[in-house]
């Protein structure tokens, strides 16, 4: 059999169709979000639109190579590819100038990359290697340990270079650990934690400790009244309530003053239209002006008109709520949800525990920046500066996400040629 | 190989299913339900720029042009555009210091970087000129013309009236009008504001974030084309209008002239008068400010705003109120002792042949005979008191337009003037304590008496037409359409029969005879009645009324100049002059000596006061 037909075999169709509809989509709407008259071209490369294009082509060529690697490569390779990035990111923080708020470029030549956008699959590849060694059980406090680590060292480094949004994707792997053996008890407490922290700083801290602590009273009393039943009861209570007076803490020393004022925005109790509340609230108008079935391909007058900051990047999905409306909205994030689960699903047929954590870890980073770059520009989540997977205007974000499918796409793949 | 943990697939896809919906559920509230998001959609790309559309000309009798619009040119400036700029250049050109640049530009940049704002308004055509072949270097530059009043001839101020920014009250009550617009204030220009204005048009356009235009909306559908005002042909004299205003140089009074057969008013004179160019343009509110604080304020418009006892001319009136009352006939006879003898010599007269009949004493206007006139009316038998007799006789002095406004087309401006009401009397002299002989100096136009120059004009124009006037009016016709409201068609009659005029005209057909020596012109008839009113402030008033040809009416006069002595001193000189000038427009005066001695007389050092009524300031 030629190379030629080797490098296809077995390759999944349907992530790889998703992939290219959700690229080509991004495209067509960066074009619109900074469609100007005078460079109509989509080809124009003086323009992003037309960048955009290169990198399309860079990725698509990126793929190939990938598809092309041996199989093997990324599973021997795993910890030296994770370790080089951690170098870069350690680099990147001692030398780099600021851009947007976030130490996270690095330059190479007249190339501004993102190590921390790579970083992503690197991580993910470490922890695929790590978790897919004989004798792991994720029941074993040295095997979630050594997770944490894993993901933490690269998450904390990204932090320090000011990328918080960055550094709250890592946050996604907890589904990963989840598919595991991970306790649901700390997916559970991690969402308590995140409900607690909005409720408290919604409302007073006495007022919602007496509450918890009735629902605590109410809950022991169907239990069968055993000290055990008791303790556990009491103890979640004192977890609640460290967690609420803890809240002002990290809300007031820990988070910055812009990221104070966006969740003081989101949450309604800060309202800043010109200020820091202007781009979801700009968003917002261009998603409700889109109405049902969108004003028509390039017709966004608040896309167009640049009403909407960051519209190519991080607000890009806007310009799919205006100029598609409703119908578009859905399409995407069908289309989103679609890739996902054929990925979960894919995953889930690995004889390979390599394959199939890291095709969760994919599956997972896709999500959570998806869930919070579309719930940031619809006014769910607080605005974080995080690019919509595909769709937003940047090379390194499209190439760092074009390697994290396609190795994974590879991986798949190589279950099959090796099957041979 | 699949672990225990397989299922745990279906929670992972569950959260990204209900986040999912979450979303959607969202966008459907956001896109679909609520319908806020879409104004303010328009509201952040839509902008209405309005058209404004070009004045209305305004032209005299003759088509002689009054009023048109001179395109001025406001340099604008976007700070953000501003390219490669030559700043020496342009300063030489507009001629101003460097840091006058800077300190503009400063300002300019504090208010918007991206909007268009004014750096040099109304820059003269000589430096546009130069500017024009430069600008093209000059990147964030450019021209913006608008128009600008031009009055060709520096005439007739009071009746054009000025332009100027709608107050922030108006704007917000009328709907047509938006701050900073432009409208008639007083004038032709505030009475005839709808035509003269035209329709302002829109153009819908959208702009991006910085407010920069970027095309029509809906490629255009929504604009709609600015419609240019029409252009109004006023029945004004512009010849006699400037003649008028120069015999009334360094005087202080007014004049109006009526053609009597139409109402079209010929001239409104209000002196001093002020250069209507002054009004206009960068000097604008520095030239208002200052023509308000100059001596004898000549923004009041005397022609209609000032009144003043009306003096013997009023004994017109009073005869033909006695004629028609039956009181008084054509032969009526009355003697006279330089003085009234029932007043025990008041009120006093001058020298003149007696006894006189009715057209006798108009032509001496003898006080005398209207004493014993007026006596008649207020003791008319007729009536069972004084207050009665009084009220009937009002009643028909009112009917000449008199102590009412006659609402003319000239402007919001004219007063009404003023005839004291019984009440009035009943309180000054408290009831039953008045009669004929407490008020006998209405019969000779004294007292508590007001009327303004334009009241007399009308008055005549009436007496003219043996009874009635139409409403004087300045307008003939706006754009191509003759125009004329229906109240200027129709006759308004006194209730004084055509009949009673007879003896009257006839007086006042000899009053060159008489009183108005210097009314003579060879070749004219003149008919007219002199007047000179007491002051109590200073020399009497000089006062004429007046028309020509006596035989067929073709213009009517009233005029009033202040502190200049008997009305034949100068009111009649100057009277006679315009009629002159108005009935034979092309040969020169046949009394150049008199027009020279008009033209030169300097009466404003006699002067002493300022009008009662102070003008409404806008």
């Amino acid at each position: 059999m030629s190379n030629q037909k080797k490098l296809f075999v077995g390759i999944d169709k349907q992530i790889v169709g998703l992939y290219a509809i959700l690229v080509f989509m991004g495209w067509l709407n960066i074009y619109a979000a900074v469609y100007n008259e005078e460079h109509a071209n989509i080809l124009d490369i003086s323009q992003s639109y037309g960048r955009q294009l290169m990198w399309i082509v860079g990725a698509v060529a990126l793929a190939t190579f990938i598809l092309l690697v041996d199989g093997n490569f990324f599973t021997t390779f795993a910890y030296p590819i994770y370790g080089f990035f951690l170098f870069l990111l350690i680099i990147t923080l001692a030398y780099t100038s600021a851009t947007n708020g976030a130490n996270s470029w690095f330059n190479i030549g007249p190339f501004k990359v993102q190590p921390s956008e790579f970083a992503k699959f690197a991580t993910a590849l470490a922890l695929a290697k790590y978790l897919s060694q004989v004798g792991i059980r994720m029941q074993d406090a040295s095997t979630r340990i050594i997770s944490a680590v894993i993901i933490g060292i690269p998450a904390v480094l990204i932090l320090m270079q000011n990328d918080t949004g960055s550094t709250l994707v890592f946050a996604a792997f907890i589904l990963v650990l989840y598919r595991e053996g991970l306790s649901g008890n700390i997916l559970l407490l991690g969402v308590l934690a995140a409900f607690l922290f909005v409720l408290a700083l919604l409302f007073d801290k006495v007022i919602l400790i007496s509450i918890i602590g009735v629902l605590c009273a109410l809950a022991f009393i169907p239990m069968r009244k055993r000290w055990k039943d008791f303790f556990l009861v009491a103890g979640i209570f004192v977890l609640c309530s460290g967690m609420i007076f803890s809240v002002d803490y990290v809300f007031n020393k820990v988070l910055q003053q812009h990221q104070r004022n966006r969740i003081n925005v989101l949450l309604g109790k800060l309202e800043d239209k010109k200020g820091v509340g202007y781009n979801v609230n700009q968003s917002l108008i261009a998603f409700g002006s889109g109405g049902f079935s969108g004003k028509g391909y390039l017709q966004g007058t608040q896309t167009k008109y640049n009403f909407v900051p960051e519209q190519s990047t991080d607000f890009i999905f806007c310009t799919v709520g205006e100029e598609w409306g409703f119908v578009g909205c859905t399409v995407v994030i069908a289309t989103f949800v679609l890739l996902l689960i054929a990925i979960i699903l894919s995953a889930e047929r690995q004889r390979s525990t390599f394959t199939r954590v890291y095709g969760y870890a994919v599956a997972s980073i896709l999500f959570i920046h998806m869930f919070i770059n579309i719930g940031m520009a619809i006014g769910l989540a607080p605005v974080i500066g995080i690019p919509l997977p595909f769709f937003s205007y940047g090379g390194s974000s499209l190439w760092a996400f074009t390697i994290l499918l396609f190795i994974y796409v590879k991986l798949d793949a190589h279950r099959l040629q090796s099957m041979r | 190989m699949n672990n225990a943990f397989t299922d745990r697939r279906f929670v992972v896809i569950g959260i990204i299913v209900a986040i999912a919906a979450i979303f959607l559920l969202r966008l459907f509230y956001v896109q679909v339900l609520n319908d806020k998001y879409t104004l303010s959609a328009n509201n952040n790309v839509l902008r209405y720029m309005t058209e404004f559309p070009a004045r209305g000309l305004i032209l005299d009798r003759k088509g002689k042009l009054l009023v048109y619009n001179e395109a001025a040119y406001d340099l604008m400036v976007v700070p953000k555009e501003i390219k490669n700029l030559d700043t020496n250049d342009l300063c030489k050109i507009l001629n101003i210091p460097k840091d006058e640049f800077l300190k503009r530009i400063t300002k300019i940049k504090k208010y918007s970087k991206y909007k268009p704002s004014v750096f040099e308004r109304q820059i003269s055509a000589a430096t546009y000129g130069i500017l024009q072949e430069k600008l093209y270097k000059m990147e964030g530059f450019f021209v913006q013309s608008r128009t600008l009043r031009k009055y060709p001839i520096p005439t007739a101020a009071h009746v054009l009236g000025y332009i100027g920014e709608v107050t922030e009250a108006l704007a917000a009550k009328n709907n047509y009008y938006s701050p900073g617009d432009y409208i008639g204030i007083t004038g032709v220009e505030q009475s005839y504001e709808k035509e003269l204005r035209g329709q302002k048009g829109v153009k819908v356009m959208m702009v991006d974030v910085h407010n920069r235009p970027k095309g029509h909306f809906k490629d255009g559908m929504y604009d709609t084309m600015a419609v240019a005002g029409s252009s109004i042909i006023t029945s004004l004299d512009a010849d006699m209008q400037l003649y008028g205003e120069q015999l009334m140089k360094n005087k202080v009074g007014g004049i109006v002239a009526i053609e009597p057969k139409t109402g079209e008013i010929l001239a409104v004179i209000s002196s001093p008068s002020y250069d209507p160019n002054l009004l206009v343009g960068r000097n604008r509110s520095k030239n208002y400010s200052e023509l308000l604080k100059a001596d004898h304020i000549p923004l009041f418009n005397r022609a209609l705003m000032a009144y003043y006892p009306p003096g013997s001319t009023f004994k017109l009136v009073n005869a033909l109120v006695a004629e028609q009352e039956g009181v008084l006939h054509a032969n009526t006879m009355y003697g006279c002792n330089r003085g009234w003898p029932v007043g025990g010599g008041h009120p006093a007269c001058h020298q003149h042949p007696t006894p006189l009949n009715l057209p006798g004493s108009v032509m001496n206007s003898c006080n005398s005979y209207y004493a014993y006139v007026y006596r008649s009316i207020i003791q008319n038998p007729k009536y069972p008191n004084t207050e009665q007799a009084y009220a009937a006789w009002r009643d028909y002095v009112e009917s000449f337009g008199i102590g009412r406004k006659i609402n003319t087309d000239l402007g919001s401006q004219e007063l009404k003037g003023r005839i004291p009401t019984v009440a009035y009397y009943n309180k000054y002299f408290g009831k039953g304590h008045w009669n004929a002989y407490t008020i006998i100096s209405l019969s000779i136009g004294q007292g508590e008496l007001g009327i303004t120059p334009l009241q007399m004009a009308n008055i005549t124009s009436t007496i003219a037409n043996r009874g009635y006037y139409y409403t004087p009016h300045i307008v003939k016709s706006v754009g191509d359409k003759k125009f004329l409201k229906k109240e200027f068609q129709t006759k308004n009659y006194t209730k004084v029969a055509a009949k009673y005029f007879d003896p009257i005209i006839e007086g006042m057909s000899k009053v060159t005879s008489g009183t108005a020596t210097n009314a003579k012109i060879r070749g004219i008839t003149v008919a007219g009645k002199t007047g000179t009113a007491q002051n109590p402030h200073g020399n009497d008033h000089s006062l004429f009324v007046c028309y020509a040809p006596a035989e067929d009416p073709k213009i009517a006069i009233g005029i009033m100049v202040e502190n200049a002595g008997f009305g034949n001193s100068y009111a009649v000189p100057i009277a006679s002059l315009m009629l002159e000038k108005y009935l034979r427009p092309d040969t020169a005066t046949s009394r150049p000596d008199v027009e020279k001695r008009m033209m030169e007389a300097n009466l404003l050092n006699k002067m002493h006061v300022k009008p009662k009524k102070i003008i409404r300031r806008h």
